[in-house]
């Protein structure tokens, strides 16, 4: 049955797009949302609510539809619970409703309906109470079952998401009449002007509303004015844009819909959505009004519809949502959708007014017409059929407003259509902390207070007058505003709220959650009468379609029932967003591998070339190790750490993170965040030191070097380089005494560490100027150097034991020294080695890695590191906490040697003193580092373990679920403790 | 209170639910208490109840600013654990897990305790080995720990992608114990216990300072008057600091951000969390997906979790943000709550909880209560007194204490 209008609206007929919609095949025409072509088609079922699965229609034609929620597309480009009215119609659209099992027309859920009253606010709390197991094995997975609506597409996303970034003097929300006035204002003298329109066209309910601006028909006044805006260069007009979140900066985002009315994008790089972060100097909100229904017996039958919406359909869509009208309403506004179906020939039964005393003037015209005004009268009950509402029952309506009397009327209708009022569409400015207070006269909360970038205009401001709403537009654009061009329009009236009428069926205030004004009731006399309490247990607002057409509803029922005025209460805090976004919208491209960056070396490609296995760390590629062809890692982890030993190894040190600290002060500011002095170290010389947090605990260890009186240079770990250069910088920033500039030059070094017995001869050959016999250039110094012909660095330091040179050279140098190293050590058996060769080698020397030796107790005194605090010299972060700390039960730095040498602990395991005790057992501490050390010949293991340097000599063990190792508390040194081998 | 039976539900449903009482009585302040509580979220009802059933004190008042409920009771992610690493702690939470599931029947009052499991995933060398250190100290410490391959985790959550992200998943700790709770049923519960047993629950009702006299606390100012006590205990969060004036509190606040999903089907079968990719994720029995994240304030903090979410979960790109929040956290050195007596007399202290608080709600409670009762900290709560701070006993939590470890 085709229920589109032989004419009229804004659709194009001349083509047809068809789609299924549950199965069925139908056709549309550009212009059309899903909602309007199943409207079109006649199609009035779309859905079954939540809990009592009874059947629903559509309500809405925006933003607030609470029934129509479906399933569109399929696979991984497949979205969950899309409201019907948002999704614009393309061509093989696909949706399938969200409820209904078997289908939606025969669903088995009804069952819940019949015993609804088993099923009132606050049944989960007080059912399903007799034990745990059956909670947990039976009744939660049937309430989890009946809940939610979609669900999670079975692949990955098929689309990308982007992002932008824009600047605006003026940020205008909405492109109704009052948002066209605002840009139009704003962008008079050149201002930057950014206008967001949630819809696929601008003009706001002026798109169903019969208007006239400036003599003409009013939508001749929105193209006049978006040809003007868009001929302004400083203007974006942003259409299918919907401004989600606003902050109390001034920035917003705003989520711009780019191909979803189009369909699947297969194979095409263009992003399906848009997430925009928009910094505006002033911001406008346009927003409009959202019409509210009415709650009264029966109310939620397919058919049953917002007077406003019918309008729209009607007008923008031309598609009749129901013939031989019922209108039912307590303000003038559904007068215009009477007229309309009248208009378009579909009948109207009556009108039925709450208010005692409608306007002559609209009674009089619809008399002309034919059709009865009942006032004073309300719907106190509804019959349906299989395609929903056949028929109302209206009774008059006592001067309170809480009884009904007199005569039952019983009328026939096919279509309901009511208005409850209209709520001005606040969220945006209570986000930034806008206040509202109660509007008696037309029955709404509007904004009292917005902070000062805000301004307010129209609808949403609560002004629905046309003219009025031109004005707020024209002055919130501008100071100096140009003239109100004359409009047409009919008055406002007023409006009679009546928030329950009684009655014997149910009355539904949350169509979404089948939340009814009979669980408002019965919340109160259960103690929860604050609004957010109601809304929690009576489940009110918290739908998908985020309480907008519930929430006022149902703090006029609260009102009602707790004697409360509707000024005392207050809708619950608007929570960002405005419109749901999809996760992969607000992830924007920072997906799989743009995820995070991946930061590679200068000489990342040719480790790769060599068959290097990377393992990550903060963010860096570093080669664990260069397998050769047939060896396992661990094999090549061995054979690279003995290399080192015997022979001279090279391995890529570019992710250390490097940093200058420079100024007059750097001495003192290095004072003040080592533990040990820094401000007397000569200049060309190294120094190792510690860093604390303020709690006293090891934050990182690091190399540093004086390159001038005034100019150090530090290194320090990969992994809390980011960290430490952040404290670095916050540090300097703590203290404007310190004339100190910090700055990250982790990325202008490559840094390519030469290490092992015969490194001298490689470098030897690659810096044939430089001296490097040991009291020519002592341990812990740096020169500079050519190395390679390339003007560097050279520091006598490794992290070995063995003799070791860093050389570190511009970024873009660091290949052509590496290919140089590599030539130049050939003859001396040269050996590239990862960081699992290098974490060998400096456990073997005892040396710690922060972050895997400590933990967030571990001080300076546990790890053994005495000699590095300098207690004497003035105040250094985490001293007054290293002043605290008691000598006794400390976790400190030890070594362990397993009983059997084969036998490697694993890192993190716990250790105790009982080897057979069972649980709960004290832990003494845990292993930080393991591993098997080929130049011992035995596994070796570091470990943090209360009282540990007392235990020396002790066994520990380590209960590692079947088995239990033992281990022999040793110094955390096991090769070469006199450090001899350092010099060569 | 009516308890609800098999005889009171099918009546109730009959009759309209016209004979349902106040879940919990509408009281007016009297001028004095044994002990007021100051706080009326689950923690400080929780400890109304254990002091009105453990230590038969029912002259005792719970004084909120606003309503029932309404702090961090309301806003938090709701997971429930254990696996903590220092003794102490494992002890605390772990009293709190063995609480959790006999709490519907206690309190007369599903509170929906869903143990679906915790599984944390590891996704980097330094992770695996915290993480293995964590599941090898509960194990000894006698808690429910595994340590789950990448397949194996997968085989336990199958929306986890563990290959072909940005991040692999090295492996994945589980508690199976662990889960979820609705966190506003278990403040409503508590109070309805609570109030039966004659607490006074006054909402609406600010405090706005502490009397003392001569070292001791005898009272509170509220907005409706002076109301005198024997003992106060303050259960206010981010409140404690201006409230416990005098004391030396090593608070830090910092703003906690949740979101939920659209509602959708059963899809995850557990708590899924990622330390290193900052961000947790469970699915209410409403069919939201509730994420938790980090301290911090912006969308930037919801911009970095969504895409450490989507490279676990990648199927969920789709599903669409319907709801944020925030709310402010009280976060100690040690990432572990002070909790017990304190050198005023007669006051008690329950805060510091940082963004883990909800978990701890039974064992709090008890603890809490007899702190009041008895003035001398229980035996599980005395090593997170106050005096910690200054004899440097830290027990620190934070590495476990998952998302709050970002805080410097």
């Amino acid at each position: 049955m085709t229920c589109r209008l032989p004419n009229g609206g804004r659709i194009d007929r001349s083509r047809k797009l068809r789609f299924l919609f549950n199965g069925t095949r139908y056709e549309g025409h550009p212009g059309d949302t899903l909602a309007s072509a199943l409207v079109a088609n006649g199609v009035s079922l779309v859905g079954r609510s939540l809990k009592y699965h009874r059947p629903r229609g559509l309500l809405a034609a925006g933003p607030q539809e609470p029934n129509a929620l479906f399933h569109v597309g399929f696979g991984p480009r497949s979205t969950p619970s899309m409201k019907a009215t948002e999704v614009e119609l393309h061509d093989g659209l696909v949706a399938v409703p969200e409820a209904g099992w078997p289908s939606l027309g025969w669903d088995f859920g009804r069952v819940a309906d019949a015993v609804s009253g088993l099923w009132a606010a606050g049944f989960p709390y007080k059912t399903f109470k007799s034990s745990p197991r059956l909670w947990e094995r039976l009744f939660e997975p049937a309430l989890r079952g009946a809940a939610g609506w979609g669900s999670v597409p079975d692949g990955p996303d098929g689309d990308r998401y982007d992002a932008r970034w824009a600047h605006c003097d003026v940020l205008v929300v909405g492109g109704g009449p009052a948002g066209l006035a605002a840009a139009l204002a704003a962008s008079a003298d050149g201002a930057r002007v950014i206008l967001a329109d949630a819809q696929n066209e601008a003009g706001g309910h002026l798109l169903h509303h019969d208007r006239a601006i400036g003599g003409h028909e009013a939508l001749a006044w929105v193209a006049d004015t978006l040809a003007a805006l868009k001929d302004r260069p400083e203007v974006t007009v942003l259409s299918r844009t919907t401004v989600t979140m606003l902050e109390r900066d001034g920035s917003a985002l705003a989520l711009e819909r780019r191909t979803d009315h189009k369909g699947p994008q297969i194979g095409s790089f263009v992003p399906r959505q848009r997430l925009w972060r928009i910094r505006a100097g002033r911001v406008v909100l346009a927003t409009g009004a959202l019409e509210r229904p009415l709650v009264f017996p029966g109310n939620d039958r397919p058919g049953v519809m917002l007077a406003g919406a019918v309008l729209a359909y009607v007008r923008r869509w031309a598609a009749l949502p129901g013939r031989d009208a019922v209108v039912l309403t307590n303000n003038d506004g559904a007068y215009e959708t009477a007229e309309a179906l009248l208009d378009v020939g579909a009948g109207v039964v009556a009108v039925v007014d709450l208010r005692p005393d409608p306007p002559a003037r609209l009674v009089a015209r619809l008399a002309e017409r034919g059709v009865e005004v009942l006032s004073g009268h309300v719907v106190v009950a509804t019959r349906a059929g299989r395609r929903g509402i056949t028929g109302v029952t209206v009774r008059a309506l006592s001067a309170d407003g809480t009884e009904v009397q007199g005569p039952a009327r019983r009328l026939s209708c096919g279509l309901l259509a009511v208005s409850g009022g209209w709520d001005p569409d606040t969220a945006l400015a209570r986000q930034v902390g806008g206040t509202l207070r109660w509007d008696e006269a037309q029955a709404c909360y509007i904004t009292s207070t917005t902070p000062d970038f805000v301004s307010m205009a129209g609808g949403c401001a609560g002004t629905f007058s046309l003219h009025e709403s031109l004005r707020e537009g024209l002055s919130a654009g501008s100071d100096d505003p140009p003239p109100v061009p004359s409009v047409r329009e009919p008055a406002y009236g007023t409006v009679r709220a009546v928030w329950q009428v009684p009655g014997r069926q149910a009355a539904f205030v949350d169509l979404q959650t089948d939340a009814t004004a009979a669980d408002i009731a019965l919340a109160v006399r259960e103690g929860f009468d604050h609004p957010e309490l109601l809304k929690r247990y009576a489940v009110i607002g918290l739908g998908t379609e985020q309480g907008r057409t519930a929430q006022v509803n149902a703090l006029g029922i609260l009102s009602e029932v707790t004697g409360r005025h509707m000024a005392d209460l207050a809708p619950t805090t608007a929570r960002p967003p405005v419109e749901p976004m999809a996760l992969g919208a607000i992830a924007g491209r920072a997906v799989g591998e743009f995820a995070a960056p991946r930061r590679l070396s200068p000489q990342h490609d040719w480790h790769a070339a060599a068959g290097a296995v990377f393992r990550e760390e903060a963010g860096c590629q570093r080669p664990l190790a260069y397998p050769l062809p047939g060896e396992t890692v661990a094999h090549a982890i061995e054979r690279e750490s003995l290399a080192v030993r015997e022979k001279v190894g090279l391995h890529d040190a570019a992710p250390l993170g490097k940093i200058e600290v420079q100024g007059p002060d750097a001495g003192a500011f290095l004072d003040r965040v080592f533990t040990n002095g820094w401000s007397g170290l000569g200049v060309g010389r190294l120094r190792y030191g510690l860093m604390l947090t303020a709690e006293g605990s090891v934050l990182d260890d690091g190399i540093g070097g004086r390159l001038a009186p005034d100019r150090y240079r530090l290194m320090v770990g990969a992994p809390r380089s980011a960290a430490v250069i952040g404290h670095l910088k916050e540090c300097a920033a703590a203290w404007p005494d310190l004339r100190v500039f910090v700055s990250d030059v982790t990325e202008q070094w490559a840094t390519i560490l030469l290490t092992g017995p015969r490194c001298r001869d490689v470098l030897g050959r690659l810096a044939p100027d430089l001296y490097l016999g040991a009291r020519a250039f002592p341990f812990m110094t740096v020169q500079d150097a050519a190395v390679a012909g390339v003007p560097g660095r050279v520091a006598r330091i490794g992290f070995t034991g063995e003799l070791s040179f860093e050389v570190l050279v511009p970024w873009s140098r660091g290949m052509a020294v590496w290919q140089a190293a590599l030539e130049a050590g050939a003859a001396f058996g040269i050996t590239p080695l990862g960081l699992g060769a290098m974490e060998v080698l400096r456990a073997e020397k005892g040396f710690i890695l922060p972050v895997q030796d400590t933990d967030s107790e571990t001080t300076p005194f546990d790890l053994g590191y005495a000699r590095l605090v300098d207690m004497g010299k003035g105040d250094f972060v985490g001293r007054s906490a290293l002043e605290k700390v008691s000598g006794k039960g400390r976790r400190e730095l030890v070594g362990l040697l397993t009983e059997d040498p084969r036998v490697v602990l694993p890192e993190g395991a716990a250790l105790t003193a009982d080897r057979a005790a069972e649980p709960p057992v004290p832990v003494l501490g845990h292993v930080t580092s393991s591993c098997y050390s080929p130049t011992l010949g035995r596994s070796i293991a570091l470990a943090l373990l209360a009282d540990g340097r007392a235990r020396t000599g002790e066994k520990v063990h380590a209960p590692l679920g079947l088995r239990t190792v033992t281990a022999v508390v040793a110094e955390p040194v096991f090769f070469d403790p006199e450090g001899r081998r350092r010099d060569g | 209170m009516v308890r609800f039976s098999l005889v009171s539900l099918p009546r109730e449903a009959l009759r309209g639910h016209t004979g349902w009482p106040r879940q919990w009585r509408r009281a007016e302040p009297k001028r004095r208490y044994q002990a007021i509580i100051v706080g009326g979220g689950a923690h400080g009802l929780a400890a109304a109840w254990h002091l009105a059933r453990d230590h038969g004190l029912r002259d005792v008042a719970v004084l909120e600013k606003g309503w029932l409920g309404g702090g961090n009771t309301a806003r938090n992610t709701t997971i429930i654990r254990s696996n903590y690493l220092a003794a102490e702690s494992v002890a605390l939470y772990d009293r709190a897990l063995t609480l959790w599931p006999g709490l519907t029947q206690a309190l007369d009052y599903n509170v929906m305790f869903s143990p679906r499991g915790v599984l944390t995933v590891a996704t980097s060398p330094d992770e695996v080995r915290e993480v293995q250190r964590r599941v090898y100290a509960n194990r000894l410490a006698g808690i429910d720990a595994e340590w789950l391959s990448p397949k194996e985790a997968q085989a336990f959550c199958p929306l986890l992608r563990i290959e072909g992200g940005r991040w692999p998943v090295l492996g994945a700790a589980l508690q199976r114990r662990g889960g979820i709770a609705r966190h506003d049923a278990v403040a409503w519960a508590y109070a309805r216990a609570a109030s039966a047993l004659g607490v006074d629950i006054i909402e609406q009702c600010p405090v706005t300072a502490l009397r003392l006299d001569g070292g001791r606390v005898t009272g509170v100012d509220t907005a409706r008057g002076v109301i005198e006590a024997d003992a106060v205990a303050l259960s206010t969060a981010a409140g404690t600091a201006g409230l416990a004036a005098g004391l030396d509190l090593p608070l830090e606040s910092h703003v906690l951000q949740a979101f939920v999903s659209e509602p959708v089907k059963p899809a995850l079968d557990c708590v899924l969390m990622a330390g290193g990719l900052d961000a947790h994720v469970s699915q209410s029995a409403k069919g939201e997906f509730v994420f938790g994240l980090p301290v911090g304030e912006g969308f930037g903090v919801i911009e970095k979790a969504a895409a450490g979410i989507l490279d676990l979960l990648p199927t969920l790109s789709r599903l669409r943000l319907l709801r944020q929040w925030h709310g402010v956290v009280d976060v100690t050195p040690d990432r572990s709550p002070i909790l017990g007596p304190t050198p005023v007399g007669g006051l008690s202290l329950n805060c510091g909880w940082g963004t883990g608080g909800f978990k701890a709600t039974p064992a709090a409670g008890e603890i809490l209560a007899h702190a009041v009762a008895t003035g001398r900290p229980h035996p599980l709560g005395a090593p997170f007194g106050l005096e910690r701070f200054a004899a440097g006993a830290l027990i620190d939590e934070r590495a476990a204490a998952a998302v709050a470890g970002g805080v410097r």
